[in-house]
């Protein structure tokens, strides 16, 4: 070590200010032998930073069901987790959260979340073919909040638009718990043949390292520290924290990554995310069992005078690392020349198993990688955890406090234009949404997104889903319903749950209230994937979602979920298609009014217990659900979901204008049947002339049916009383949301 | 048989998508032009595809327009050869002077990305030779910058020569305020020069093309292109 280098020796001040605690800063020394210098010291503090190491939540994320006959690269081995869907191809999915980016600077936090979650799709050498993205909001009355929804969809539609990769589904949810601490997730999926993955990883001695794609700036320095910390009034002095995004760079290095994996020069490659080139190089070489020497001085920058510790810490964006076979340096570099992007040798591979760091002869720091990583010497945490009062509170609730309202159809109106229920159409027609052309969904609308295959019958089905209102009710349950309801969409769409992946968003988990949703969350999750085979192939945790004077965020599972279409003449809409069919539900109709957006918003009753859910149930009606859809017995099958059943009912009859006209349950209350969200139930219908079919499938299954009424005019008629045109309601559900935002 | 060229620049994200109708949908035979080229290929029609040429960070267009390509692709325009130019093709062409006009940003500022309604008003162009006039048809748009000027002394040019190609109208064909998405003037969605051999659309046919998409009506307008071979 150089004696600039020794000079800026830390202390365990140091260490506090960069986000270590004391014991974390005894152990650093214990594995170097000796105090580390700066550098050293950051390396560590962003490897160990929640944000990178999982070190709250790895061993109860290690609990969840990860193994299945069609992984293909299970949860934590690769950058994304990686299905196999037949006829040679693998799908390579992932969802991930830029929750505190996107507090401070809405734009770039979300544009930058975008380009990430990209990135870690086509670093495996799979093609983006679909974004998701799942938003949570404040109250939308408050100017702030407006102010973040315009900053993160224009970010998201800037960045995903420029890109060309189309926004097939969603969620936005407002809520006063996310009023300090938005939540942006995105997810993305992408699609490779058998035999052209590439590997995050690094090895062979004397293999060349490059550094491709934008230069290097000061933006993101500290960017994984920083979402390891509640938000404050200083965190928007933290703005350098914030990364800048360039979906052109993107849009470059995707194509020119894609082209040089095919030349077959590369070793191994991961992306510049969280903690830039100190993660990419110590991951790669933990995972490959080598070490690195990299030359800073060697990295392209945006700016003269940068210091190691900025340059191996930044979070520019639209940045790999790639391991090239010796003697190929040529092959590469051509390429990138091709698509006028950087391409750097800065390194090569060592056996030593450390990550040596130099400007020009100096060594400016000097790491074991494998003592950096997850897995490796990364600590581990055990956290307290302890049920809070609320949720014995929430057993509490008794239906009879509260009163069937007189007038059912101001309540229905209220739901229509509530910004939970209303179409987020402003949203998302600010999004491409079918670039690729392989959107199946926009004329023919589903419960998932339904993205075709082309060339091949196969389609895949992509939702993402979390009802956080139930989460917080009950995380077990809560979590439970947001696995199951993503596979009933799935299931309604005609396709097969294949795998998850998720997204999950928590206050502080050093409050053991916060731990105990967590606990039960991954509790929640594991049953429902393991009922549902639907292993977790990855995502991401944020904790820290909260702020010092509001409080945690509702505990925020985002699940992402892929199925698989084997034949496409499967596919399911959930519209009504003709006058005189039959309507069915799937289920049965509960006296529940748990956590629903009526009882919670309508009658202002917050704290309440989960919607009624029962696992097995929930797994015979998406069996019997598969079974009529694939005896094609069903004209459309659509999820009961937010809102209930009339809202579902309405979104059934609104893309054809056509209207319903069914009965009240006697035994059921008039709003529990209408408002109530108990869960495992399907609104199909069902042609005349199937009908006999239809019931004998029904008997014949485990899940219990009724008949509700017709598909009929173009009204919503409800024991005879008319709840107003489909195109009337239509009008409002469509502009409700955008009216709110002005 | 015609050799269509899809131009392919740097941000260009449309590029596959109308590639693969061309090839794979309307059995054509289609190669790629790369933005460095200066050779079309013995191309008999042009096409500049949808995207963010160049991350249009200055104005949608504005960069492409001086790309290597660009120069052959202007000659053999001038020299009648077929172009088209679908969403920020058509910004290029306008930016390049090939057809009369700009693009603004959409009246609300906003990027649109939505099915609307278009028609053609004669067949008196290639492009719109087999699209029966007045039908409306259902072509998705998607952009920033689509909203159609140019000045009033421009518009009546137009107007008398027909070269507006096509306007937005709601499904019935009616071409109305409320069925304009992004403030075009006279909801134009897309003109031809006096050539009537460049031809620039902001709607994306190529997106209305593949029947498992559920939406067929881009064919009118491939079909339209494709009468060139016959003729």
């Amino acid at each position: 070590m150089s004696t600039t280098a020794q000079d800026q020796l830390t202390t365990v001040e140091t260490a506090k200010k960069l986000g270590l605690l004391q014991d974390e800063y005894e152990k650093i020394i214990a594995i170097l032998g000796r105090v580390p210098n700066f550098t050293e010291l950051s390396i560590f503090s962003v490897m160990w930073s929640e944000h990178c190491s999982y070190k709250n939540s790895i061993v109860w994320l290690k609990k969840l069901p990860k193994k299945g006959p069609y992984i293909l690269a299970e949860a934590g081995e690769e950058n994304a987790g990686l299905v196999d869907i037949g006829d040679g191809l693998g799908c390579a999915f992932k969802i991930e959260s830029h929750n505190h980016p996107s507090a401070l600077e809405p734009y770039q936090g979300a544009a930058t979340g975008v380009g990430g979650i990209n990135r870690d799709i086509f670093t495996m050498g799979a093609r983006p073919i679909a974004q998701l993205n799942s938003l949570r909001f404040g109250d939308i009355k408050l100017e702030k909040t407006k102010w973040l929804v315009k900053g993160v969809v224009k970010g998201i539609g800037d960045y995903g638009n420029a890109f060309g990769i189309p926004c097939v589904g969603g969620e936005v949810f407002f809520d006063d718990c996310y009023n300090v601490n938005p939540l942006v997730n995105a997810m993305s999926a992408g699609i490779v043949k058998a035999g052209e993955t590439v590997s995050a990883t690094s090895y062979g001695v004397g293999n060349p390292v490059f550094i491709v794609g934008s230069a290097t700036g000061k933006d993101g320095i500290h960017g994984a520290t920083f979402a390891s910390a509640d938000i404050t009034e200083d965190s928007a002095k933290d703005l350098p924290a914030v990364q800048v995004g360039d979906p052109f760079q993107e849009k470059l290095l995707l194509e020119a990554t894609l082209e040089v994996i095919k030349t077959g020069a590369v070793i191994g490659m991961q992306d510049m995310g969280a903690a830039g080139i100190t993660c990419s190089t110590s991951e790669m070489s933990a995972k490959g069992e080598h070490g690195m020497d990299i030359w800073l001085d060697r990295v392209p920058t945006r700016q003269a005078n940068m210091q190691p510790f900025e340059i191996l810490l930044s979070e520019s964006q639209e940045r790999m690392l790639i391991v090239v076979k010796k003697g190929r340096e040529k092959d590469v570099e051509k390429v990138f020349a091709k698509w006028d992007l950087n391409c750097a040798l800065i390194g090569q591979v060592t056996d030593t198993k450390r990550i040596k760091f130099y400007v020009g002869d100096e060594l400016v720091a000097d790491v074991p990688a494998f003592d950096l990583v997850l897995g490796g010497g990364a600590p581990v945490y055990h956290r307290d955890y302890k049920e809070p009062a609320y949720f014995k509170e929430a057993q509490k609730f008794n239906i009879d406090s509260v009163e069937v309202p007189k007038d059912l159809k101001a309540v229905a109106d209220f739901l229509i234009s509530h910004p939970n229920i209303a179409s987020k159409q402003w949203v998302y027609n600010q999004y491409d949404s079918m670039v690729g052309t392989a959107n199946m969904s926009t004329n023919a609308p589903s419960d998932a997104a339904i993205v075709n295959i082309k060339g091949t019958k196969k389609a895949i089905a992509l939702k993402v889903d979390c009802n956080a209102r139930y989460v917080n009710a009950d995380p077990e349950v809560g979590c439970a319903i947001a696995v199951s309801e993503a596979a009933r969409n799935i299931v309604c769409s005609g396709a097969e749950p294949s795998a998850i992946t998720n997204c999950l968003n928590f206050g502080n988990p050093y409050n053991p209230e916060v731990y105990w949703q967590f606990v039960n969350v991954i509790k929640g999750m594991g049953s429902a994937c393991i009922k549902f085979e639907t292993p977790v192939t990855g995502g991401n945790v944020s904790f820290y979602n909260q702020s010092s004077y509001e409080g945690p965020v509702f505990p925020t599972p985002t699940i992402g979920m892929l199925g698989v279409m084997k034949d496409k003449a499967n596919r399911m809409t959930l519209n009504f298609k003709n006058e005189g069919d039959s309507i069915y539900l799937i289920g049965s109709s509960k006296n529940c009014i748990n956590s629903s957006e009526y009882l919670y918003s309508f009658h202002n009753v917050k704290n309440t217990p989960a919607p009624f859910f029962n696992l097995d149930e929930e797994y015979e009606v998406q069996k019997a659900v598969k079974t009529i859809i694939k005896e094609r017995v069903v004209q459309s099958a659509h999820d009961c979901a937010d809102g209930g059943l009339f809202i579902t009912l309405l979104e059934s009859a609104m893309t054809n204008g056509l209207g319903f006209d069914i009965s009240f349950d006697s035994e059921i209350r008039k709003d529990a049947f209408l408002f109530g969200e108990a869960q495992s139930r399907v609104i199909v219908s069902v042609k005349k002339s199937d009908e006999d079919k239809f019931i004998d499938l029904m008997m014949a299954s485990r899940a219990e049916f009724e008949y509700l009424g017709d598909v009929k005019g173009n009204e919503m008629i409800v024991d005879d009383e008319s709840f107003g045109t489909v195109a009337a309601a239509k009008k409002i559900f469509d502009s409700a949301l955008g009216e709110l935002l002005k | 048989m015609s050799k269509f060229g899809v131009v392919i620049f740097p941000g260009s994200n449309c590029d596959q998508d109308m590639i693969y109708v061309l090839r794979d949908i309307m059995g054509q035979e289609v190669v790629e032009l790369w933005h460095k080229d200066t050779d079309l290929k013995g191309c008999d029609f042009i096409v500049l595809p949808g995207g963010f040429s160049y991350g249009d960070y200055l104005r949608s267009g504005a960069i492409a327009r001086f790309s290597p390509i660009m120069e052959k692709v202007i000659e053999f325009a001038n020299k009648g050869g077929y172009v088209l130019g679908v969403c920020n093709g058509f910004q290029i062409l306008c930016e390049a002077g090939l057809v009369p006009g700009a693009l603004l940003h959409n009246n609300d500022r906003k990027f649109i990305c939505k099915n609307v309604f278009i028609k053609a008003e004669n067949n008196s162009t290639l492009i719109t030779s087999e699209v029966p006039t007045g039908k409306a048809l259902k072509i998705p748009i998607a952009h920033g910058e689509g909203k159609y000027y140019a000045d009033a002394e421009t518009i009546k040019q137009l107007n008398e020569n027909g070269q507006i190609i096509f306007r937005y109208c709601d499904e019935n064909g009616n071409v109305t305020d409320a069925a304009n998405p992004n403030g075009a003037t006279e909801n134009i969605a897309g003109v031809c020069n006096a050539g009537k051999n460049v031809f620039g659309m902001m709607p994306h046919p190529e997106r209305a093309t593949d029947g498992e998409l559920s939406n067929i009506d881009g064919r009118w307008i491939f079909d339209s292109l494709l009468s060139m071979v016959k003729n």
